[in-house]
């Protein structure tokens, strides 16, 4: 069992970040509406604000670093140039997925979108994160603001999942890959 | 008993609007100047090229890199000048819903494709 370097960043991206941050939104979603909505007669103790807290700002964090490693770590490898007279384009995801009009929609409708859809996320939960930390449980009380703040943050769920989507379905039909091999393990032959 | 964490739960709030306020129609603005730069970049060669910041990313470097600065810098202006005040939440964050929606809109291929 082994994997590339270049797939192995791929996955770190996708599959770490960006699937940590679609998991950690469901959360964060329940928990807004849970600590700012009045109707709810429990209330919340201060160690659960101040984890909150945290969690949105831990969200923060892997939103901004998913699509940062997408943007300057992945998408050059992905649209790397191949030089001329290449044939195989194996190593050359945005060529290979350009070369055939049943792949081509994957980059014209899929990469393109996701490129700049994904940073939605990260500047709607930073202000998402901002507001829930300033505020707190008094958001509860800014009926508006709190409309607002949840609005974007439902923007930011289905922004990473448009990009998170168009991003597997992309590496499914023209995988990154290159750089070095890693050994995971030694299968034994039958 | 009634305690600080209490204090919340009361009808009328603890903490001037404004700042939220701002952090909600910078992320607006934000927003859309990265849909604009995009579109922008996409129909014009000379912005295109402009917006190459990293050569290896190509032109999302710069469509990105200047929306993000757009974005702090609307969101530090509004922040200084709301920070203690009350202002008209309600309106502000309809502009900045319909931002976020024109952003959406247009950073999708087909609508991208009728300009």
């Amino acid at each position: 069992m082994e994997i590339t370097t270049r797939a192995l960043w791929t996955m770190i991206h996708g599959m770490g970040f960006g699937a940590l941050y679609l998991l950690a939104c469901s959360g964060a979603l329940v928990e807004l509406y849970r600590f700012t909505t009045s109707t709810i007669p429990a209330e919340p103790t201060p160690g659960q604000e101040r984890f909150f807290k945290v969690y949105l700002a831990a969200m923060v964090v892997i939103a901004w670093v998913a699509v940062l490693m997408g943007a300057y770590v992945i998408y050059p490898w992905y649209r790397a140039t191949p030089p001329p007279g290449t044939t195989d384009l194996a190593m050359f995801p945005q060529r290979l997925l350009m070369s055939s009009s049943t792949t081509i929609g994957w980059h014209s409708f899929g990469m393109e979108w996701k490129e700049h859809v994904a940073w939605f996320a990260p500047i709607s939960i930073t202000m998402v994160a901002f507001v829930f930390i300033r505020y707190g449980r008094d958001l509860k009380n800014h009926r508006q603001l709190r409309a607002a703040v949840l609005s974007f943050a439902v923007a930011s769920f289905v922004a990473a999942g448009i990009a998170g989507f168009f991003g597997a379905m992309i590496n499914k039909y023209a995988p990154v890959q290159g750089g070095h091999t890693i050994q995971l393990s030694q299968g034994e032959e039958k | 008993m009634n305690t600080p964490n209490s204090v919340a739960s009361a009808s009328s709030p603890a903490i001037p609007n404004g700042s939220g306020a701002a952090a909600v129609l910078a992320a607006g603005i934000g927003s859309f100047a990265l849909a604009v730069l995009a579109v922008a970049g996409d129909k014009s060669a000379a912005i295109k090229s402009s917006l190459v910041f990293y050569r290896p990313t190509g032109p999302l470097s710069g469509v990105t890199t200047a929306a993000i600065l757009m974005w702090l810098l609307t969101w530090g202006i509004l922040e200084w000048r709301w920070r203690n005040r009350t202002v008209a939440v309600g309106r502000i964050s309809v502009v900045a819903l319909a931002l976020l929606a024109l952003s959406l809109l247009l950073t999708f291929p087909p609508v991208v494709d009728l300009f």
